[in-house]
């Protein structure tokens, strides 16, 4: 089964998007612009996108350090991004919290995290959450190999397991944390093995290839809001650049392995599949990539003409205030 | 008008029911934590409800409100609190327990990086109303009937810490009565609370609690004895040790003022520092080792904003810079007693051995 013509689209317009959005973005960082520490999504695009397809608008994405695909995949403006990121008071956060930590709870985008597998036990909880509310929400964690590794995604894993709770747990293989590679820290040959420890299907899918990821992703999103409780998926894909933005990928890995990498593009990869299937023309994709170019320049020309936050903000948002407190 | 109901609870008591009154009135509150029912899964053996967490606080909640809202944990501090932090991003009001604050090393990111920071990095757009509640302290002291025993990680403080992050809310209540009204200002209030609760407290500190709901003010200490010639500002259990220090000392003519701090942070400075205006004199008694603590911070605030008022140094009584010891001979060494809080207050007068 395909997606309809319209999500297809859809997804072809997000996957560019975020493209534009990274490109952009480390353009910017190479001339000058102290937009502080980023973490570039360039090449991962097919894995954000082909699950946010398989997502409800009320449904919940938890995400990671490398956060702005996922963000982009699930509705969040990139003008409110890109001023995020330039420190302005427009920004998503408002300027507190910067490319680590860019959060959208009203289009269910519980916040990037940067402290790794953190933001796998905060999807748990807003699983659980709907499950106590019975909502029918489903709640997805984007998580790294690397997060495979620390105890809280196992903690989160097992809770989820044990209260059937619709979590989809979604695993980006991009090879490297930082600079260790996957095979020298993962006890067993993929991250989707793991799933068997706590009862739930795992899968490993081709994460350069958008439908393959949306299908599973469509199977888990329907297993979680029947009830069944959670599942995992390993997507193995590829970071086109280093780590964050000052982190030069050659030291750890060879330019053969990213010409590979780069062969296999998830966006020329679904571009030549929409055309090759007649599902669109030249054309129409053209005018999309050209919407996009035109809304990422938006979204620059936004955040550079912003204010930044004023002194007083320093203090403000510390604690909770409590308006309206019931007595 | 109404004339409320007013009995006798223990402490534990007395926040079971306000967490049971806080839970009828709001169907998004939850509570979390291992053992905080107990039993888990075995109701059809007609077990159910086999603990209820180290005050027994919980005890009977999961009978009343079942296990969708009662939910017993397995050992995993980092992810059912981390789970806590997700859930009242998303439309609960979790309320966790950490049996022991010496087992935050096992979740201090979600408390320290997360539940602490979410609504100040994210600019404001999400409200928090987390509830930690965590039981602390020795069983030493004056009174050593209780038995120690529980040794170096099983019986610290600890609160420093806590205090030390900002975004946090820390409460540490003192009586029966305290307990309860603090623990349902935590519980309505939209932002991450630590509750800590004093082990010998649960067990001994029992007092006259009012049936219908009602708050103690978090951020707001309170007087509970008044004096004029020292403040002795005392933190959770320690006030206990204050008051019967005053005891003993207006037997000599020192009429001593006795401070309740009740909220750790935001630290209600206003409250000492009038006290400390009239009494001229401060000591400040505090469980928690010294570095880097609580009693140091009050120690510097006063110093730094009401040095005029004083009429001699400040003085702290803490435990030691030691690991909590386990003999019982050790650990009533190591917690702070009235003999050492009258010492001091007789070191600001000059008199005494």
């Amino acid at each position: 089964m395909l997606p309809s013509r319209e999500k297809l689209l859809w997804m072809y317009e997000r996957m560019t998007l975020i493209r534009e959005f990274e490109e952009r973005l480390k353009w910017l960082v190479e001339t000058g612009v102290p937009v502080g520490a980023v973490h570039y999504y360039t090449g991962q695009e097919a894995c954000a996108v082909g699950l946010c397809a398989a997502l409800e608008a009320t449904d919940w994405i938890a995400s990671t350090h490398r956060g702005h695909g996922h963000c982009i995949a699930k509705g969040v403006e990139v003008h409110c991004m890109m001023a995020e990121i330039y420190g302005k008071i427009t920004g998503s956060n408002r300027g507190k919290g910067g490319s680590m930590h860019i959060t959208d709870v009203r289009v269910g985008m519980l916040g990037v995290n940067p402290i790794v597998g953190m933001g796998v036990t905060h999807a748990v909880g807003a699983a659980l959450s709907a499950k106590v509310r019975k909502t029918q929400q489903v709640a997805v964690s984007f998580f790294g190999e690397g997060a495979a590794s620390i105890g809280a995604v196992h903690e989160a894993m097992n809770l989820a397991a044990i209260w059937k709770l619709p979590v989809v747990f979604l695993c980006e293989n991009n090879g490297y944390a930082q600079s260790t590679p996957v095979e020298y820290a993962l006890s067993v040959p993929h991250v989707a093995d793991r799933a068997a420890a706590y009862s739930m299907p795992g899968v490993t899918v081709d994460g350069q290839d958008v439908i393959a990821v949306w299908e599973v992703a469509a199977t888990a999103v329907e297993r979680a809001r029947a009830g069944q409780g959670p599942s995992l998926i390993e997507c193995m894909t590829y970071r086109y650049y280093g780590h964050h933005q000052g982190d030069d990928a050659h030291r750890y890995r060879t330019k053969e392995e990213e010409a590979a990498a780069r062969g296999r593009d998830c966006i020329r990869r679904f571009r030549e599949q929409l055309l090759e299937q007649g599902t669109v023309n030249q054309d129409a994709l053209d005018a999309i990539d050209a919407r996009n170019r035109k809304k990422i320049d938006e979204a620059v020309a936004f955040a550079e003409a912003s204010p930044l936050p004023q002194p007083a903000d320093l203090f403000t948002n510390v604690y909770v205030e409590n308006q309206g407190e019931r007595e | 008008m109404i004339t409320a109901a007013v009995r006798e609870l223990s402490f534990g008591q007395a926040i079971n029911e306000a967490i049971r009154q806080e839970m009828r009135r709001d169907p998004t509150i939850i509570v979390m934590g291992e053992d905080v029912a107990g039993g888990a899964g075995r109701a059809h053996l007609g077990l159910i409800d086999a603990w209820g967490g180290p005050l027994r606080a919980t005890r009977g909640l999961i009978t009343e409100f079942g296990p969708e809202r009662i939910l017993d944990t397995p050992i995993a501090e980092m992810g059912f609190l981390g789970a806590g932090v997700g859930a009242a991003m998303s439309g609960l009001r979790p309320i966790v327990e950490i049996m022991f604050v010496d087992l935050i090393g096992c979740c201090y990111d979600q408390i320290m990086n997360q539940a602490a920071k979410m609504h100040y990095m994210m600019g404001g757009q999400v409200d928090l109303p987390l509830v930690i509640r965590t039981a602390y302290g020795t069983r030493g002291g004056d009174n050593r009937t209780y038995g120690g025993g529980a040794g170096a990680q099983h019986s610290q403080t600890l609160y420093s810490v806590l205090a030390h992050i900002p975004g946090l809310k820390v409460v540490v209540p003192s009586t029966a009565y305290n307990a309860k009204g603090l623990t349902i200002a935590a519980i309505r209030d939209n932002g991450p609370v630590i509750v800590l609760e004093h082990k010998f407290l649960g067990s001994s500190a029992k007092g006259s609690v009012p049936e219908e709901a009602y708050t103690v003010p978090i951020g707001r200490a309170q007087i509970v004895r008044r004096g004029c010639d020292v403040t002795l500002c005392g933190i959770g259990r320690m006030t206990h040790i204050c008051s019967e220090a005053a005891n003993s000392l207006l037997s000599e003519g020192i009429d001593a003022e006795v401070l309740d701090v009740l909220t750790l942070s935001p630290l209600d400075e206003g409250t000492i520092l009038e006290s400390v205006s009239r009494t001229r004199r401060l000591v400040v008694v505090d469980e928690d080792t010294p570095t880097a603590s609580m009693a140091r911070d009050i120690a510097a605030r006063v110093a730094d904003k009401g040095f005029d008022d004083l009429d001699a140094p400040i003085k702290t009584v803490t435990a030691p810079d030691t690991p909590v010891p386990f003999a019982a001979v050790l650990e009533a060494l190591y917690t702070p007693s009235a003999a050492q809080v009258i010492s001091a207050v007789h070191s600001l007068f000059g008199t005494g051995a």
